[in-house]
């Protein structure tokens, strides 16, 4: 009884022992239309059985809830479940003792789990070289381009072909600059995640050296000639007034729904905003380098995964596993997918989604699909992974911003990158 | 007369407690926390923990982005605490001419002080960003080319103006007070003698002043060094490359996003030791200066 009053005493959102259920906490970072789907998800699991209560804890940010549930685990009162994005996935996986693979608390629970049954790019991501499924694809999301189509009209350009190449791209948004249809032809969020991590995957070429760091501590080729080239391109463009830079982060998405930029690439998660923002969109495959040897590849997954921790009761993990095998039951995933604009985990929810017709009315969903499992996934293509990988993108944005103010060159800018991204990695791993 | 003596040894240490427990558990409780991390090196869950002795601090005064991060805070602090107070004296003394409606000048000056840094940043934001900016459009009309997504000097401007304008009201309040302390008859004398009133500014107003203006340098540096972070994370998070990261935003962004505990434990400890020798530095001076009269 103390315990219980303590917990409640301390964080308010832990679950009271109730006496026939076993309660699991799950803390997330899904606002708005997002939280919805959570507090549906989880109510439909409450009452499709009676053993175990999921509750959803509303933990701010993506980053607010990481800190949340470290903070919560030094002081020895962690969540069950806990929903944290991609980038700190590095930091899950180097917390030994401190997560429960996924793979394992399904096993135990008595469900099979069968690696074949889910997207081959998404469970990749989250899994441990050897392929143990570390933790659970809840919402995943990948980079698209997005074109207004009244611009490209009014530029002398086919509203109904989307630069396929980064030429092309090019191409096209000095035209919508010259030709005075918009005053910006080109932006993009996340250079980081967008043109140096997808740019990676999609284009078939190195990020770093052992597998892109998932398969042992990474040394960063981030300044290798491709990057150059495309950097150099980028930094010529934004010179040229053609390429603006909206921000760190989805800031530039703005400069598209204002009608101010023609192009735009953007995670396929971003689509709510520019539907709302009721403009003229296409939605086109993010435009790949046509020098590159085996592009375009694949693209890598954004978005979060579940994490359970570790030091629970048998019970707490029995219901992680029932909740985690009702989450990837077809008609769920269904509908997380149509609602959400997330992707679907498993094959099965794909296939679904298709006969009902939902692509046909909704072409632009199936884009990042396709994009990220067209082909098998090659040691450049699964994902990227480091211990610190927010200091990384930190370090790389730095230097981007510099190019692109023209205090330096790219080849500076990706050395810079690649020299400090190392030596932060190394200290990291050394700490 | 009679000296008061309390007969209880209890009570005394009973009506002080609430502070007490605040501040041991709110002060010295985290302060001690920075201190211990400072010489730790953890990974973000603490699962493993070395104890590195000084490390910490060296690698974090040995980091150029360190030496950086302190650069940018002096220029910060010395741009903010420079405009906070000269306009604010600007406004106060034009403010103490004004015949009619003293008080709703005033009143409309203090204003700002009430909002928070980060909504202050949100405020500036809005009108200064160069996609959604409701004066950033006329600025390029203009034919200025801003943009302090990109333009380290931009960025600079924006944060310090930001700050500037919430700091304003605070001191305008003092100097408006220290002005009514200035006796009228030395102003009055100094204006029979035949001085322009810019002369008696100089020579009277501003040197009676000057204990009031050491106290807001004081209380400004201070305030652009710890409060600004609201404005700083909402307006440039730091950018342009490194161009806005203070001192205390990369104590923030060391622990919060990049999760280094230790480095950014070490950091909080330099930050306290400056803090320290500020506040040292103000109570001795205002002991000495204060009472002019």
């Amino acid at each position: 009884m103390k315990t219980t009053v303590l917990l409640i005493a301390g964080l308010g959102a832990l679950p009271l022992a109730a006496q026939a259920k076993t309660d699991i906490s799950w803390w997330h970072a899904m606002s708005g239309a997002n939280a919805e789907v959570v507090a549906k998800i989880a109510a439909d699991f409450n009452a499709s059985q009676s053993d175990y209560e999921v509750k959803p804890v509303f933990k701010g940010t993506y980053p607010e809830t990481l800190n949340a549930g470290i903070a919560a685990f030094r002081a020895g009162q962690a969540p069950d479940i806990i929903q944290v994005f991609d980038v700190g996935t590095g930091v899950m996986m180097g917390a030994q003792g401190a997560i429960k693979p996924v793979a394992e608390v399904l096993k135990e629970g008595g469900y099979s789990f069968d690696k074949s049954q889910y997207l081959a790019g998404i469970v990749g991501y989250y899994s441990t070289p050897a392929g143990e499924m570390l933790s659970f694809p809840y919402n995943s999301s990948s980079p698209v381009l997005y074109y207004n189509k009244d611009i490209f009209q009014k530029a002398g350009l086919n509203p109904d072909q989307p630069p396929k190449t980064w030429a092309e791209t090019w191409a096209a948004a000095r035209k919508i600059k010259e030709s005075g249809a918009a005053t910006c032809g080109y932006t993009s969020t996340w250079l980081t995640w967008i043109h140096t991590e997808n740019f990676a995957a999609w284009n078939n070429v190195s990020w770093a050296t052992n597998e892109n760091g998932l398969a042992g501590t990474p040394e960063l080729k981030i300044d290798s000639p491709l990057f150059v080239k495309h950097f150099q391109e980028l930094a010529d463009l934004a010179k040229e007034g053609v390429f603006v830079y909206g921000g760190r982060t989805s800031e530039a998405k703005q400069n598209f729904t204002s009608g101010e930029c023609g192009i735009l690439t953007e995670s396929s998660g971003g689509l709510g905003d520019i539907v709302k923002s009721g403009i003229n969109y296409g939605i086109g495959q993010l435009p790949y380098d046509e020098t590159a040897a085996s592009a375009p590849q694949n693209t890598t997954p954004g978005g979060a995964s579940l994490w359970v921790m570790a030091g629970k009761s048998d019970e707490v993990y029995k219901g992680v596993a029932a909740f985690f095998n009702y989450l990837s039951q077809t008609p769920v995933q269904q509908y997380l997918h149509e609602q959400s604009g997330y992707l679907p985990v498993t094959i099965a929810a794909y296939e679904a989604t298709k006969a009902s017709g939902f692509y046909e009315k909704n072409p632009a969903r199936e884009v990042p699909i396709l994009q990220m499992s067209g082909k098998a996934p090659t040691e450049n293509s699964k994902g990227v992974r480091a211990p610190n990988l927010p200091q990384l993108r930190d370090i790389q944005n730095e230097e981007y911003e510099k190019m692109l103010s023209g205090q330096q060159d790219a080849a500076t800018a990706l050395k810079n990158a690649a020299t400090r991204g190392n030596a932060a990695i190394k200290d990291a791993v050394g700490g | 007369m009679r000296r008061t003596v309390f007969p209880h040894k209890l009570l005394p240490w009973l009506l002080l407690a609430p502070q007490l427990a605040i501040t041991l558990i709110f002060f010295y409780w985290p302060a001690a926390q920075a201190f211990r991390q400072s010489m730790l090196r953890e990974d973000a869950f603490g699962l493993k923990t070395t104890f590195v002795g000084l490390a910490n601090f060296r690698k974090v005064l040995a980091d150029p982005a360190y030496l950086n991060a302190l650069q940018v805070t002096v220029l910060f602090s010395a741009l903010v605490a420079f405009f906070a107070m000269g306009i604010a004296l600007f406004l106060a003394v034009q403010a103490e001419k004004v015949i009619r409606g003293k008080g709703f000048y005033r009143t409309l000056m203090i204003w700002p002080y009430a909002v928070a840094p980060a909504v202050a940043g949100m405020l500036w934001l809005f009108m200064f960003n160069p996609s959604f900016g409701t004066l950033a459009w006329p600025l390029r009309q203009m034919g200025v080319n801003w943009n302090p997504l990109l333009n380290s000097t931009h960025a600079m401007i924006l944060v310090v103006a930001a700050a500037v304008w919430k700091q304003i009201s605070y001191n305008f309040l003092f100097f408006v007070a220290g002005l009514q302390a200035i006796p009228r008859s030395l102003i009055e004398a100094a204006a029979i003698d035949g001085a322009s009133r810019r002369h008696a500014f100089w020579t009277i107003v501003f040197p009676l002043l000057t204990p009031t203006t050491f106290f807001l340098l004081v209380v400004n540096t201070v305030y652009a060094l710890f409060d600004t972070f609201g404005i700083i994370h909402a307006v440039t998070g730091g950018g342009p490359g490194k161009a806005t990261e203070t001192l205390v935003y990369k104590v923030y962004n060391d622990g919060f996003v990049n999760l280094i505990m230790g480095d950014s434990a070490a950091q909080s400890v330099i930050l306290m030791v400056i803090v320290i020798l500020l506040t040292a530095f103000q109570f001795r001076y205002i002991e000495r200066r204060v009472h002019y009269g």
